[in-house]
């Protein structure tokens, strides 16, 4: 566990609190049942806004706390282990767009309302169901964005867009020109294919060549932190019942192969930590991001994956059943595994940025 | 190795296959050409089409879908050679085998060994025909990979037993007409008071309550028994018999899960055909993603050597007699590379593959996801990957306790 200073440590007890009191798996289950396109609760993300999750990474003359990429980790790590469902990352993603590329007027247009959740918004780059940041053909021509995005997360409960064109990202605001249809994904959260038919298109003119780059980097390790939640929960829980569960007499968490799996992935979870704790320190030092976000996501990817499958295999029959929970984390991770690039993207992107 | 065949048997085997293929031209429905057997699993309730009824009376009427079975209860009484011609003419006119579940599959060969005459002529012509489906009582909430600590109680009333207890994932018990059970008839041996009997699922006070699955469907219960009455002739072996016929019918179920049949059935499709689709191809037609590439080459040399290894455990069997501790291994290869499958299948289509509804999606996208899901379920029912390691560990390779 990085090692936190006061601030942090009382973000992060926050979280846990309200994800373990307020937003317990119940309340997805709720979110589930509801149906409702944006598939999360309006009322509990204006809390979490009010409790200044949504500001975390936004300057504080924008209406944010400025505390970084590790406290706003944090915060989405609790999350993750409740599966909160909330636009928070997606809105957070996209802020940090707006405060890598935003000239001044559109700072301050956006940044305050995004810091006190009036205005939810999320990253559109991918024009296929496999991440790819270099096959985009969206296109900007006399301000207006003509192009088509796949499976964009929390694209119903979102009022801006930060859309990735050929030649740059640009803000799109819903309405006009935008349309939406729902891709219902095993996880039950929202995603849409949007389609973008000469909507109005405002340029983030700042950041430089990187700015794409440098923005995925921020969506790399701000999804691996969710996922970092996920794993902690689905080892923990399994980890409880294998030391309650009787079989032959004896508790499961007696036998051998049982304990030698779990101390495999006690480890494995042990390097996911740090490789996402360090992707999301770096985001914060402004150093060797690139490569500490490539780590920290295919970490986030390879251990959640084996987890998941874990601790399904591990709490037998019960795990397979929808009453239990484990099967959501399951069905969460391999949206996640693919969001910003799966593990072969991520395995080519190390060894291009390693030059070899 | 080459065989030298006699004339006569080729002859033979040429006439046996010519009267399949007029079967087939006679009888198989043009509009089931390509479907699977929607009611072999036990997935779902039995409506059929008229088609489907009459494509399986024909079937189940020569016991063709049991072709080895003895003629005598219904079966085929086909040699191994011919059944497999079946199989092949079958295959090749896009016909299922509209003969299964878990009759076929593990209740049909436990009892054929270990039933009464009475029993055997009750109960396998019946399912020969497709008439009848059995579900599994062996899982309780207390007793899973440790199942010898069931509790499910029968006590002797004379001429027939009372059951009381509790069952649980009961696959298809919702649609069973009958369940084979391993119940207990002494409470003072936990191996020894084990009795396998066969139960009405519609006597009074049986009761199922369906679970749903996180696939999303409900294909298993939980099974109570309240003060059942079962007769003494549904008692099969003897009384404590049962631990011994109940491990023999998951031997059963074990090469049944881990494959033969359902596997083989989905070689036709090459992962790399399906990453070709999906994914981008360079000059000279490779698959592009060469990560993605690497990985299914290594699933598919690793799958190819599973599918030998069966053969050869099937011809090795067959010189000793029938299903044997191979089955575990079997069983831990197979599901486990059906779970890789799924996984890779998932990879190739990135979130296409992760459809939960919605028309943007194939029904063949739709149906892997929810079978990705059910799959997890392999490596735990019928005996779990953990279960059959210790298996492999203690009897195959005497790597006993240390107590
Ligand atoms: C989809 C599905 C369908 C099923 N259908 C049927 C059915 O039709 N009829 C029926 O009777 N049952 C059925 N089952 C039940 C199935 O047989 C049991 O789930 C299985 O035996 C495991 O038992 P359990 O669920 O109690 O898990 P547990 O026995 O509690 O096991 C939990 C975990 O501990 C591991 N473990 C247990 N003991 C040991 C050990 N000694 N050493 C190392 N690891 C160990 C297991 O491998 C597993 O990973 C079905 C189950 C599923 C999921």
């Amino acid at each position: 566990m990085a090692v936190l200073n006061e601030e942090q440590e009382m973000l992060r007890d926050m979280a846990r609190d309200w994800a373990t009191n307020e937003s317990p798996v119940t309340e997805f289950r709720k979110v589930r049942a509801n149906g409702e396109p944006h598939a999360y609760n309006k009322d509990a993300y204006a809390t979490m806004a009010e409790m200044g999750w949504a500001g975390v990474i936004i300057p504080e003359d924008h209406g944010g706390s400025d505390f970084g990429f590790l406290s706003a980790g944090l915060v989405v790590e609790e999350l993750g282990k409740t599966l909160t469902a909330s636009p928070l990352i997606a809105t957070t993603i996209a802020a940090s767009a707006i405060v890598l590329g935003g000239s001044d007027e559109q700072k301050a247009k956006w940044l305050p309302k995004l810091a006190s959740g009036e205005t939810v918004a999320t990253l559109a780059v991918d024009e296929s169901a496999h991440h790819d940041p270099s096959a985009i053909e969206a296109s900007v021509s006399g301000g207006k964005l003509t192009g088509k995005k796949a499976f964009v997360h929390e694209a119903h409960g979102a009022d801006l867009f930060v859309v990735a064109a050929k030649d740059g990202l640009y803000l799109v605001e819903k309405g006009d020109g935008v349309s939406l249809t729902t891709r219902k994904l095993t996880d039950q959260r929202s995603h849409a294919d949007v389609n973008f038919d000469g909507a109005a298109a405002d340029k983030l003119e700042g950041g430089g060549d990187s700015l794409l780059d440098d923005v995925l980097d921020r969506a790399r390790v701000l999804t691996a932190a969710e996922m970092l939640g996920m794993a902690q929960q689905v080892f923990d829980t399994t980890l409880d019942y294998l030391k309650q569960r009787v079989q032959f007499n004896q508790v499961l968490a007696t036998f051998q192969a049982l304990q030698h799996r779990m101390a495999d992935l006690f480890a494995d979870l042990a390097q996911m930590r740090s490789a996402v704790e360090a992707g999301l320190q770096a985001v914060d030092g402004g150093f060797g991001v690139a490569r500490a976000a490539t780590i920290a996501k295919a970490e986030a990817n390879r251990v959640l994956h084996t987890i998941s499958n874990q601790g399904i295999q591990l709490h037998g029959g019960i795990g397979m059943t929808d009453e239990y929970d484990v099967g959501f984390y399951l069905k969460r991770a391999r949206v996640l595994e693919s969001a910003w690039g799966s593990s072969s993207y991520l395995k080519d992107r190390y060894a291009k940025l390693a030059s070899y | 190795m080459a065989t030298q065949l006699e004339p006569d048997i080729h002859a033979d085997e040429d006439a046996f296959r010519t009267e399949v293929q007029q079967f087939l031209a006679a009888n198989f429905p043009d509009e089931l050409k390509n479907k699977g057997n929607a009611l072999a699993g036990v997935d779902g309730p039995t409506d059929e089409t008229p088609a489907q009824k009459a494509w399986r009376e024909a079937v189940g009427e020569r016991g063709w879908g049991t072709p080895t079975w003895p003629k005598q209860y219904g079966g085929g009484g086909l040699t191994k050679a011919q059944a497999k011609i079946i199989d092949q003419e079958f295959a090749k006119a896009g016909a299922y085998n509209p003969i299964g579940g878990m009759g076929v599959m593990m209740f049909g060969p436990t009892l054929l060994e270990y039933g009464s005459e009475e029993q055997k002529m009750e109960h396998i012509p019946p399912i020969c025909r497709g008439e009848i489906r059995w579900c599994q009582g062996y899982s309780e909430p207390n007793a899973g990979s440790d199942l010898a600590n069931l509790q499910t109680f029968a006590e002797d009333k004379g001429d027939h037993y009372i059951v009381n207890g509790q069952k649980t994932w009961t696959s298809g018990g919702q649609w069973a007409d009958k369940c084979f059970a391993i119940v207990r008839t002494d409470k003072s041996d936990k191996h020894r008071g084990i009795s396998f009997m066969l139960i009405d699922m519609d006597a009074p006070g049986v009761e199922v309550r369906p679970i749903t699955m996180i696939s999303g469907t409900s294909p298993f219960c939980e099974t109570f028994f309240d003060n059942v009455k079962v007769p003494k002739e549904n008692l099969v072996g003897e009384e404590g018999q049962g631990w011994t016929i109940g491990k023999r019918l998951l031997q059963h179920e074990r090469t049944n899960i881990s494959g033969g049949g359902r596997l083989a059935s989905m070689m036709g499709q090459s992962l790399g055909d399906i990453a070709k689709k999906y994914g981008e191809t360079d000059a000279a037609g490779e698959l592009a993603d060469k990560v993605l590439r690497d990985k299914i080459a290594d699933f598919e040399i690793r799958w190819n050597s599973f599918l030998l290894t069966a053969r050869r455990a099937v011809e090795e069997s067959k010189a000793q007699g029938g299903v044997s501790e191979i089955s575990s291994v079997l069983k831990k290869l197979g599901t486990k590379l059906s779970q890789e499958r799924s996984e890779l299948l998932i990879e190739i289509r990135g979130l296409q593959g992760l459809g939960w509804e919605g028309e943007e999606f194939t029904d063949g996208e739709l149906e892997a996801v929810r079978g990705w899901l059910f799959g997890k379920a392999t490596t735990i029912y019928g005996g779990s990957t953990e279960i059959q390691n210790n298996i492999i560990a203690k009897r195959v390779l005497g790597m006993l306790d240390h107590q």
